[in-house]
């Protein structure tokens, strides 16, 4: 079929299936955003409408493109990888991580200058903190995660993606339920769960979403042309399945109505805080963790060009971090009144965690033994290896502060925000970092990209603001739960509360001195990825289109 | 509800254990059989072998 | 094993032979990963529901109502948890500065729980009675009119926003589903218990009292003339960690 040839083409089973689904959700959608009272739900109703209107234009819209449907699996012999669906994750985590990192730099800035959050119900810290964390972790850090599996799972497997229309629908739902969920937050609608804040509503779609991913992961598996299946794919496919089932357990809401945003949770009080932390350690672990690792598998060995240290400790690793995570969750409520049985248990298990998280971290670092040299010409394998550091840094840090002793001073204070973000930025955000700018070059058909130096700069202002974040939040957490057991020698409290929050302020400030720095990196990180795709050099000729060959930047020559 | 709680508390003890280290054990068996050593080395290079 | 020798070149093997059944077969490894994660949260969580000691027994919890479960609502839509907790630990300095250690049985009929992970302001779990209403309404509106060096912000608005209660039937009922024992009459009645308890002199009184036992009824942010949403949020506020009577409570009997 020739590339000047624009007439329509018969559609196919899915796509009708697709337009006829979604033009049936236009009525109801429509239909909730006129019956109900809450202008936010209708707002979320009306949004709903318009993605149903135009997906089924979005979709219609294909049968008069150019083109075979479904596209070929393989082109010359070689599989025809279905890489848009990777490049608009990619652009999203990236949109997403900026806008996340800002918001996280304003609610540090609201800490220590409590003026800016200028008293509106839609800037205050309890509406925008939610937002914050949802967009690093489910909008910057799941993005990266879809990018990186549907990329990983395709070249791993050497066949292209399962699906024709799922593997989009998969990256435009997802980032559907990150603009519902974080303009929930804005607008009050939250059902109140740390990291689990969006309404039934949001928790149904995402479900039908994450659904789809597991199948088309699944099915991309299974067509595979490698006997093997490859130890990140494992990763990715315990995150995806682990995901599904916290979700799914920690969301079981009952709606006051279809016309009302609001759901009561079916757990109460202890049960629930037990689920809830079952749910939000395993977010870490299995999202914040599983998931990374994966990237780690596949792009550190990528970048090094060499296999990973050691393939049989990966298979320990893998069983002994799913099977140690998941037992975790109590460490979180230390001392609260859940049972102690059930914090012993927590407990117990936090400190064995230790072990196969320092094996992966080891398994990582090794895989560069006789290739050291590498990380003084490459800064972007510099990033993964830091990143890996600082993995074993948050993941000693952890079972220490899950020691109960410990906790009753650490437990909420800084030290766990600092504890979180030498894991989140450190380790989620570099590992991320190291995995885009690998990716962007390889999608975008690129040389290399487009400065090095630039990376290198990116690399010490974001260190630096890391370091500057994380010990004033060591400092500020540790002088706080001190400050709050303190007692005069008479035996009374020394401190009123209020003299310990203002005991934090030059600390705030430094925080977010560090969170602006990571934010420049970012930007710095931005302004290259653009230039990358806009002006470097092409790399292969497009027939030959090959993203693994042909080596992508050569520091060393 | 004592008695619940202590039977509960005896079989996670004796079962739990056994439950953990033949998980342990049959994990390291796994990735310790000889016979799956050539297989591992060999996927252990599936990222760097891409057409 | 070395990633040197590991380089030398490998033949390729026949495609299904025995001992890869996880790295071959993903539906195996799917079942696999389920068996692994689901053993630890089985046992963690199951045995909270059927372990009876895990909730102690006390006098004096009854369901929120309904103006308190609407203040609820706006403690959980502000984000209010994501800064205080209410979940005073069992440690010296804790029962010193908030009081008795928290129940599990104090928050029996909290959906969610609130317990929170974070102090940047105090607990809560027993800050009800201790400020006064008026206290309370100006400390919302500019906190840093009563707490100079107070970070919180400032809620201005909520005195300002009439309460939206017309769904409060149905958000009751929402509760009893999940198993909170609201009766049919508690439904029924809920949108009249709610003006009764903002409005001073309320005829509804003495039947809300009956329904919900040491309820505190009366204008609670200085404007008796309508119900606002900081009208709910003091009313929930003011009846935080009020409800068990500790003076008849027996710690040693709930030993767990």
């Amino acid at each position: 079929m020739s590339a000047t040839e624009y007439s329509i083409r018969r559609a196919t089973t899915g796509e009708i299936a697709g337009m006829l689904i979604a033009a049936a959700a236009v009525m109801p959608f429509l239909m909730v955003a006129a019956l109900t009272d809450h202008s936010g739900y209708a707002f979320h109703a009306t949004l709903a409408t318009l993605a149903s209107f135009a997906s089924v234009f979005l979709i219609g819209n294909r049968c008069f493109r150019p083109g075979q449907v479904p596209a070929p699996q393989e082109i010359n012999g070689k599989p025809n990888y279905n890489m848009g669906p990777v490049k608009f994750a990619t652009v999203a985590s990236m949109f997403w991580g900026i806008a996340g990192f800002t918001v996280g730099l304003i609610i540090a800035l609201q800490l220590a200058f409590p003026a800016l959050n200028l008293d509106l119900p839609w800037t205050s810290f309890g509406r925008l903190r939610p937002l914050h964390t949802s967009a690093v972790v489910f909008a910057f850090g799941g993005n990266v995660l879809i990018a990186t599996s549907f990329y990983v799972v395709q070249r791993t497997s050497r066949a292209r993606l399962a699906g024709d229309l799922s593997p989009w629908f998969v990256v435009l739902g997802y980032n559907f339920f990150i603009v519902i969920a974080g303009t929930g937050y804005l607008l009050g609608i939250t059902q109140g769960k740390e990291y689990a804040e969006p309404e039934w509503y949001a928790d149904l779609w995402l479900t039908i979403v994450w659904v789809t991913y597991l199948l088309v992961f699944l099915m991309t598996l299974a067509k595979r042309k490698e006997p093997h299946i490859y130890v990140a794919n494992w990763f990715y496919l315990a995150f995806i399945l682990t995901i599904a089932v916290l979700h799914l357990g920690n969301n079981l809401a009952i709606p006051v109505s279809v016309l009302s945003p609001k759901s009561y949770i079916v757990w109460s009080g202890v049960q629930d805080a037990m689920f809830q932390w079952w749910y939000g350690h395993n977010a870490v672990g299995f999202f914040l963790t599983a998931g990374f690792l994966a990237i780690m598998y596949y792009f550190v060995p990528k970048r090094a060009n060499r296999p990973v240290y050691s393939y049989r400790l990966s298979i320990i690793h893998f069983w002994a971090l799913i099977f140690l995570y998941i037992w975790a969750g109590p460490h979180h409520l230390h001392y609260t009144a859940l049972p102690d049985w059930a914090q012993t248990l927590g407990m117990t298990f936090s400190i064995m965690l230790w072990m196969p998280s320092w094996g992966g971290m080891i398994n990582g670092l090794m895989t560069l033994s006789g290739a050291w040299d590498k990380l003084r010409t490459d800064p972007v394998l510099r990033m993964m290896v830091v990143s890996l550091a600082f993995y074993g840094m948050s993941t000693f840090e952890g079972p220490l502060m899950s020691i109960k002793a410990v906790n009753s001073l650490s437990h909420y204070t800084d030290w766990t925000i600092g504890h979180v973000h030498s894991g989140a930025l450190g380790w989620v955000a570099y590992i991320s970092f190291g995995a885009i700018y690998c990716l962007v070059p390889w999608l975008w058909n690129r040389k290399e990209l487009y400065s090095l130096r630039l990376v290198s700069w990116h690399f010490w202002i974001s260190t630096l603001g890391i370091v500057f974040y994380i010990s004033a939040m060591w400092v500020s957490g540790i002088l706080q739960g001190l400050m709050w057991r303190a007692y005069t020698s008479l035996g009374f409290l020394e401190y009123s509360f209020i003299e310990t929050v203002d005991a934090m302020h030059p600390f705030y400030v430094i925080r977010a001195l560090g969170g602006a720095l990571f934010l420049i990196g970012a930007l710095i990180m931005v302004f290259n990825l653009w230039m990358t795709v806009k002006s470097g050099t092409v790399d292969v000729p497009q027939a030959d289109y090959d993203h693994g060959l042909v080596p992508q930047l050569a520091p060393a020559q | 509800m004592d008695t619940t709680y202590q039977w509960l508390a005896s079989f996670a003890q004796s079962v739990g254990l056994l439950y953990f280290v033949g998980i342990f054990v049959s994990v390291c068996a796994y990735a310790f059989w000889p016979k799956n050593r050539a297989r591992f080395e060999q996927a252990a290079f599936t990222p760097l072998q891409e057409d | 094993m070395s990633s040197i020798d590991a380089r030398a070149p490998l033949p390729r093997q026949s495609r299904w032979s025995k001992h890869k059944i996880f790295e071959t077969n993903s539906i195996i490894l799917i079942i696999g990963v389920l068996l692994v994660i689901s053993i630890g949260g089985l046992v963690e969580i199951a045995p909270l529901f059927y372990l009876k000691n895990t909730i102690e027994k006390v006098e004096g919890m009854r369901p929120y109502t309904p103006l308190e479960l609407a203040g609820r609502g706006i403690y959980v839509r502000e984000g209010c948890y994501l800064c205080h907790s209410q979940m005073i630990r069992p440690l010296r300095d804790e029962i010193e500065r908030y009081g008795h250690y928290s129940l599990a049985a104090e928050s029996m009929y909290d959906k969610p729980f609130q317990w929170g992970s974070k102090r940047t302001g105090p607990d809560l779990a027993r800050v009800g009675g201790k400020y006064s209403d008026e206290w309370h309404s100006g400390h919302l509106a500019d906190p840093r009119s009563l707490v100079p060096q107070s970070i919180m912000p400032g809620y201005p608005f909520l005195a300002r926003t009439e309460l939206a209660y017309d769904d409060i039937a149905a958000e009751l009922r929402a509760n009893r589903v999940g198993g909170v024992p609201y009766t049919d009459e508690m439904i029924a009645q809920a949108m009249t218990d709610l003006k009764a308890q903002a409005t001073p002199d309320h005829p509804g009184q003495s039947a809300l009292e009956a329904r919900y036992p040491k309820v505190q009824a009366r204008d609670f942010d200085g404007n008796p003339g309508r119900i606002s949403e900081a009208d709910a949020l003091i009313a929930y506020l003011q009846v935080l960690g009020t409800l068990v009577d500790f003076k008849l409570y027996n710690d040693k009997a709930n030993i767990r």
